[in-house]
């Protein structure tokens, strides 16, 4: 009965697919040719057949080209063709329409691609239109074991859809405190040990010493800062598409309303670190400021924003709320590798993933975040603590890597953008970001509805 | 039934057919030796209209009726899309955008233009045609990054003035409920120089003689421009309302530039397109992307009828 149903189904689906092929062809935008992989390969996916000499082709973005580079150095017998695109960075989505394109054209994947998106393996895990899920399963031999266990703890998590693994991190991206020794010291203030310690700063600093900060809620990883920070359940995603919203709980509205104040204040300004605005209003006046590993180089010691000098930068620790036991904290970006299901030559890719995430060479070496293999991360810390620019030792950092709340999961659509359209002109336009949040739960059950999530 | 015409009606067509050539006052013999010359001359822009305006279309319309595994759909495409949380709002944005500019187009343009028209020293018209037309030098995608720099008020050469508006940063400044006027000043701005300059063009075919006799009945200058020009440039004001109507609900580069400069706090499902944009590369659903184009284009089609209808666009002098 199968077998009969499923011919006459595909009769009668002929003429619109010749329609479908001819339209394609004819506007050469596509071809309707087949994926030329046939047989179930012996890593969990049907294979395209292999040709070990094969060019491999990598989308890397301006960043990652120095991985790719050091990849050539290093093996100069692999041949490898580099392309730059934008690695689908604030949410240009231009990974995933690419392979979509390429999916309906059924040729032109891209070897091994690198994202700056974290949930990029939500979707490419999955089969798209019926065609083959573009990712490769890593896990299941294509990547030794060895290699997949020495990965921070948790830090493959967005890269794992179903308890398989579909991608390799390229860095972490974990909040830490991030805070300026010489003023905390100049101003005769304690590191605060708790978020309700945090606040009670802020509004200290209000009233003494006007025009500081102590953090920012201007940039679109405000909830990724605060709100995960705080173990709110905004984005709890427990399968592949059902996702748990729930943002009336205790957490989010004590998250919320610390901002409330510390933004009523003006300690907590709703600017975004990457504006012009922020650098004149704020630069020698940032007392501390949660946020990701990478605000080290990409704010405070980089001569384009912030340009702390050497030996004042210092890092604590995520902060606990009191009462709590272990802080757990966000996750702010950090890339991902991806290996072809359609490639052609998967040993070659494999090698460049391997190397690019775990080898010094680049992880060390080069790489500006702090790398995702723990190994490499070891190295990396030495390195930066030996450049004697922080003024406090950075195990802070490496224990915020695996505190990463695991309540906060990966969907296909970005939580950023939600928030950036839903709250920011909101809290901009002076409202409470408490009485936001049913607007916000409301926001976020419409996007993973249409994206085909089951909301709980 | 037959689908043959009946003979009577061949010969009345025949006949009519004759008569309109000796109106014409065009020999059959030389419009059919002249033909061939013309159907080359047209053969390319045909071809293309063909291969990237009907084709493309006609695929969206197969694409918009089916479902991703090709099965017929009916209409379940565009109910899906109709009920889609973002839909209405981007309609609304849209439409707002489109009657701010459709408006400011008319009346600033046609107004401009006149004035630009009555300048009686020639390098003065000369030269605020030329200013009037440099702006849309920037084509596209390079005019909205320029007003990136404009909106932001940390970087804008009119940082007093938007300071005096009360906007002290670019958040504030591209509030949802500035974006319809933002776009529409964008696409003045860009757009306008050349509809104005078309205006011009079309003021001086307008008879000298009309404009002298309407002087020497008492007109004065507004009273030829309401009385005398407006009325004979109703056809390049129709004409202009379909080419904008046609672009402006395309809305698509704007938003889409201002959202990735902005982070996403102007969305990127503003628009239409933006939406039909999200559900073939976001959703990787084409087929509502196709439904969304097909409703696009039936609106902007029926909008389309009633300016040229309204406008007389093809009616004949």
């Amino acid at each position: 009965m199968v077998g009969t149903h499923t011919v006459v189904r595909s009769r009668r689906k002929a003429p619109a697919v010749a329609v479908l092929c001819a339209a394609t062809a004819l506007l050469t935008l596509a071809g309707c040719g087949g994926e030329g992989s046939s047989a179930n390969g012996s890593y969990g996916f049907p294979e395209a057949k292999q040709e070990a000499s094969s060019t491999i082709t990598v989308w890397v973005d301006a960043d990652r080209q120095a991985a790719a580079k050091a990849f050539q150095a290093k093996n100069p017998d692999t041949k490898v063709k580099v392309v730059t695109y934008d690695g689908s960075a604030n949410g240009s989505n231009s990974f995933r329409t690419k392979m979509q394109l390429f999916d309906r054209a059924g040729s032109g994947w891209p070897d091994v691609v690198f994202s700056s998106q974290n949930n990029d393996a939500a979707w490419a895990s999955q089969k798209s239109g019926g065609k083959q899920a573009f990712a490769a399963v890593l896990d299941k031999g294509l990547v030794q074991k060895d290699t997949l266990s020495n990965f921070t703890e948790g830090s493959l998590k967005p890269c794992t859809v179903n308890g398989r693994v579909y991608c390799l991190r390229n860095d972490l991206a974990q909040a830490v405190l991030w805070y300026d020794k010489s003023l905390l010291e100049q101003f005769g203030y304690a590191l605060p040990t708790t978020w309700e310690e945090y606040q009670a700063l802020g509004e200290k600093v209000a009233k003494e010493h006007p025009g500081y900060i102590i953090g920012t809620a201007g940039d679109a990883w405000t909830p990724e800062v605060f709100m995960w920070a705080s173990k709110c359940q905004a984005n709890d995603v427990p399968g592949p598409k059902s996702l748990t919203v729930k943002t009336d709980s205790t957490e989010c509205k004590r998250a919320a309303s610390l901002l409330d104040a510390l933004r009523q204040n003006g300690t907590v300004p709703v600017v975004s670190v990457f504006t012009p605005e922020f650098l004149k209003k704020y630069s020698g006046k940032v007392l501390m400021m949660p946020g990701p590993a990478w605000y080290a180089g990409a704010i405070f010691n980089n001569p384009q924003s912030l340009n702390v000098s050497a030996g004042r930068l210092g890092v604590a620790a995520p902060l606990p709320w009191k009462g709590e036991g272990e802080a757990v904290t966000g996750n702010v970006g950090g890339g991902t590798w991806f290996i072809s299901s359609h490639s052609k030559n998967l040993k070659a890719a494999e090698t460049f993933v391997r190397f690019v995430t775990t080898a010094d060479e680049y992880q060390v070496d080069v790489a500006p975040g702090y790398p995702a293999y723990g190994p490499a991360a070891q190295k990396w810390i030495a390195k930066q603590e030996a450049s004697k620019y922080y003024a406090t030792p950075l195990q802070p950092v490496v224990t915020a890597a695996s505190r990463i709340w695991d309540g906060w999961g990966y969907p296909t659509f970005s939580q950023e953008a939600i928030w950036a359209k839903t709250m920011t002109p909101g809290i901009t336009g002076g409202k409470s970001i408490v009485d936001l949040l049913p607007t916000w739960q409301k926001a976020i059950e419409n996007q993973a509805e249409v994206n085909g999530y089951r909301v709980k | 039934m037959s689908l043959a015409p009946p003979s009577d009606r061949l010969t009345a067509d025949a006949s009519r057919r004759r008569r309109s050539r000796r109106v014409s006052g065009r020999p059959a013999g030389r419009a059919f030796a002249r033909s061939p010359i013309g159907y080359l001359f047209v053969s390319p822009y045909a071809l293309l209209t063909i291969a990237f305006g009907i084709f493309p279309s006609l695929y969206a319309v197969l694409l918009a009726f089916t479902t991703a595994d090709g099965g017929f759909a009916g209409f379940d495409n565009f109910t899906k899309v109709v009920g889609d949380f973002r839909f209405w709002p981007a309609v609304f944005h849209v439409t707002t955008y489109l009657l701010i500019w459709l408006l400011a187009l008319v009346v600033f343009v046609v107004g401009l233009a006149l004035v630009v028209h009555a300048v009686s020293l020639r390098w003065v018209s000369t030269t605020l045609r030329f200013i009037y037309y440099l702006p849309g030098a920037l084509a596209g995608a390079s005019s909205v990054l320029l007003w990136l720099f404009v909106l932001d008020p940390t970087a804008s050469p009119v940082s007093g003035l938007l300071s005096a508006m009360g906007f002290d940063s670019f958040v504030q400044v591209i509030q949802p409920g500035h974006l319809p006027a933002i776009f529409a000043i964008i696409a003045f701005w860009t757009g306008a120089g050349g509809w104005i300059i078309i205006m011009y063009g079309a003021l001086n075919n307008i008879s000298p003689e009309v404009i002298e006799a309407a002087r020497i009945d008492g007109a004065n200058a507004v009273q030829i421009a309401l009385r005398i020009q407006l009325p004979m440039l109703r056809k390049w004001v129709a004409y202009m309302g379909v080419m904008s109507l046609a672009a402006g609900t395309q809305l698509f580069v704007e938003p889409q530039l201002l959202s990735q400069a902005s982070n996403a706090v102007v969305p990127n499902d503003y628009s239409l397109n933006q939406l039909a944009y999200q559900y073939a590369f976001q959703q990787n659903d084409f087929n509502g992307a196709a439904a969304i184009s097909l409703i696009l284009l039936v609106v902007a089609l029926l909008l389309s009828w009633v300016f040229v209808a309204r406008g007389g666009l093809f009616e004949k002098e």
